[in-house]
């Protein structure tokens, strides 16, 4: 069988089963848009947090990094036994993934912004929370921008191993489409998510140039 | 206006950047704080706005220990421009320049007129520069949005760390002579860090010239020229102390009014545009330049459309003899 055929095939597995594929997609865009939103919520604090204060910093950091570090599939493992199975404890095994990217450039972001830019900040009577709020964090934007990007591109893959712990999404065809060696399943399940991962990374593309445009005018890199 | 009493300066790694330095900057002038790098000046200089609060001693300003004052509030009462600009790039020209205002919450009108105001006086046309980016200025632009920032909220003191340092020689003096007519139309307070003796000779009513963390002599940049007071402050001065001496004594000084016979004749031909003249604000040593490169021995002195007198090349030597006699 060619790959032409196999497209075809999987085609037409869609088409036949239409229900099932929004049902599969719309659950697949839940857990991606949900854990990804809550990650951004509850990192870039953090990230805020870890340049403020030299304490909390490594704690912080090595907590985003375990999280990345283990296999989504240990963290689904290890919620199962508080969470059980279905939705939820797959939303927290996304969530946990998806901080590290958000946090890390939230940090870098911050931290990149200029010493003389502080420094005239600070000499001009602003108070550390004014240098945050009117300084480090409209110029970090772009830069923690750019952690979300890559972090929710990164979710919507991740996103297909919920099906495991019955989190459902595409997943579940690509998945037990391998087991049935059923190519045209997999396809069908696959190259959907394939495309919104792309249309996602695109789309964001284009709102970071926006974003550029406004802060930096000339759209150069932060640090250029 | 700022007073410095005994005051000493140790970093927590134990360097001194400073130790007991004692002097008084009165108020509207301009004091220049020069010396190597590394001999203090910056540290002294950021102790006025509490960047750095001092080790032992007191610093006053306007009669007040300033360790008694608010360090937020103090900041927004003195201007601070630095050699790296530090522009805000996410902000227009003119949010920059409102940031002191906006802090201390001025009405919009007023910070908008403000704003336009100080463009205008830093030749930057606001219709033109206001909604600009920073990064679309060149540096001389961006040090000019700079200065006019640290302006804004009409500061009692403008602290200002080598703030042409970075631009190129050119620049560099076109800013300097404009500041320095700025520098006569706001009466502020001036304290202004610069590691070149020329920098500090143009712009300082008074020099403070540190050695590594002391302060080796505080004058007059007259004063200063002529007497030296020690072989570091006369090193640091250079060889060229005569032509820095016609550098900072202006045509004014040495001029006649009263034009002699013999030259009667210069100030008659002076009519025509192609004559070398001077002004009476040029320095000596550009009069004593023009002397020599149009191989006479006088010039007419003229103010805009009017002759004023002759500079002759006696009167320059002669008075270079006089200060220099120590009298």
């Amino acid at each position: 069988m060619g790959i032409g055929s196999d497209l075809a095939a999987a085609y037409q597995f869609l088409v036949a089963n239409q229900d099932r594929f929004f049902e599969l997609l719309g659950q697949h865009l839940q857990l991606v848009v949900i854990s990804e939103l809550l990650a951004i919520v509850v990192a870039i604090p953090l990230g805020v947090v870890a340049t403020r204060s030299e304490r909390l910093r490594q704690p912080i950091l090595t907590a985003g990094n375990v999280a990345q570090t283990v296999p989504t599939l240990a963290i689904i493992a290890l919620v199962y036994p508080l969470l059980g199975i279905g939705f939820q404890p797959a939303l927290v095994g996304l969530f946990a993934y998806a901080i590290l990217p958000i946090l890390t450039n939230t940090i870098t972001g911050i931290e990149d912004v200029d010493e003389s830019t502080i420094e005239a900040a600070r000499g001009m009577g602003m108070t550390d929370t004014e240098i945050l709020r009117k300084i480090q964090l409209p110029l970090a934007v772009p830069v923690i921008f750019a952690g979300v990007r890559t972090s929710a591109v990164i979710n919507v893959g991740t996103a297909y191993l919920a099906f495991f712990i019955g989190g459902g999404g595409l997943g579940l065809w690509v998945i037990s489409g391998i087991r049935l060696y059923e190519m045209s399943q997999v396809l069908a399940g696959a190259i959907p998510g394939a495309l919104f991962a792309i249309t996602l990374d695109t789309a964001f593309a284009v709102a970071e140039r926006r974003l550029g445009g406004e802060t930096l005018q000339d759209g150069s890199t932060v640090t250029g | 206006m700022i007073e410095f009493d005994n005051v000493t300066k140790v970093y927590d790694d134990g360097t001194v950047a400073i130790e007991d330095i004692n002097f008084e900057v009165a108020e509207g002038t301009t004091t220049v704080l020069v010396g190597p790098s590394g001999c203090g000046k910056t540290t002294t200089m950021k102790l006025v706005n509490r960047l750095e609060d001092p080790s032992e001693g007191t610093v006053y300003f306007d009669g007040t220990d300033i360790s008694e004052l608010d360090p937020i509030e103090l900041r927004r009462e003195v201007g601070y421009v630095i050699q790296e600009i530090g522009l805000f790039d996410h902000m227009s020209v003119g949010e920059n320049v409102a940031t002191v205002p906006e802090l201390k919450e001025w009405d919009r009108e007023r910070v908008d007129a403000r704003v336009d105001e100080l463009l205008e006086l830093m030749d930057l046309p606001p219709a033109d520069y206001r909604d600009q980016y920073p990064r679309e200025l060149s540096g001389g632009q961006r040090q000019r949005v700079g200065v006019a920032r640290a302006l804004a909220a009409d500061p009692d003191v403008l602290l200002m760390d080598e703030p042409f340092g970075a631009l190129d020689p050119i620049t560099r003096e076109n800013l300097q002579d404009e500041f320095l007519d700025i520098q006569e139309k706001i009466n502020t307070t001036i304290l202004f860090v610069t590691h070149s003796i020329d920098e500090a000779l143009k712009m300082g009513d008074r020099i403070a010239i540190f050695d590594i963390g002391e302060l080796v002599q505080y004058d007059t940049p007259r004063e200063i020229l002529r007497n030296p007071k020690s072989d570091f402050v006369r090193d640091f001065i250079g060889s060229d102390r005569t032509l820095k001496q016609l550098q900072v004594t202006n045509v004014a000084e040495v001029m006649r009014e009263e034009v002699p016979d013999r030259y009667q004749g210069l100030v008659e031909r002076e009519r025509r545009d192609d004559i070398v003249a001077v002004s009476p604000t040029d320095s000596t040593q550009v009069a004593l330049s023009r002397i020599i490169g149009a191989d006479t021995d006088a010039l007419p002195v003229v103010d805009g459309d009017r002759i004023r007198g002759v500079v002759t090349e006696d009167d320059i030597r002669q008075k270079r003899a006089v200060t220099t006699g120590g009298v």
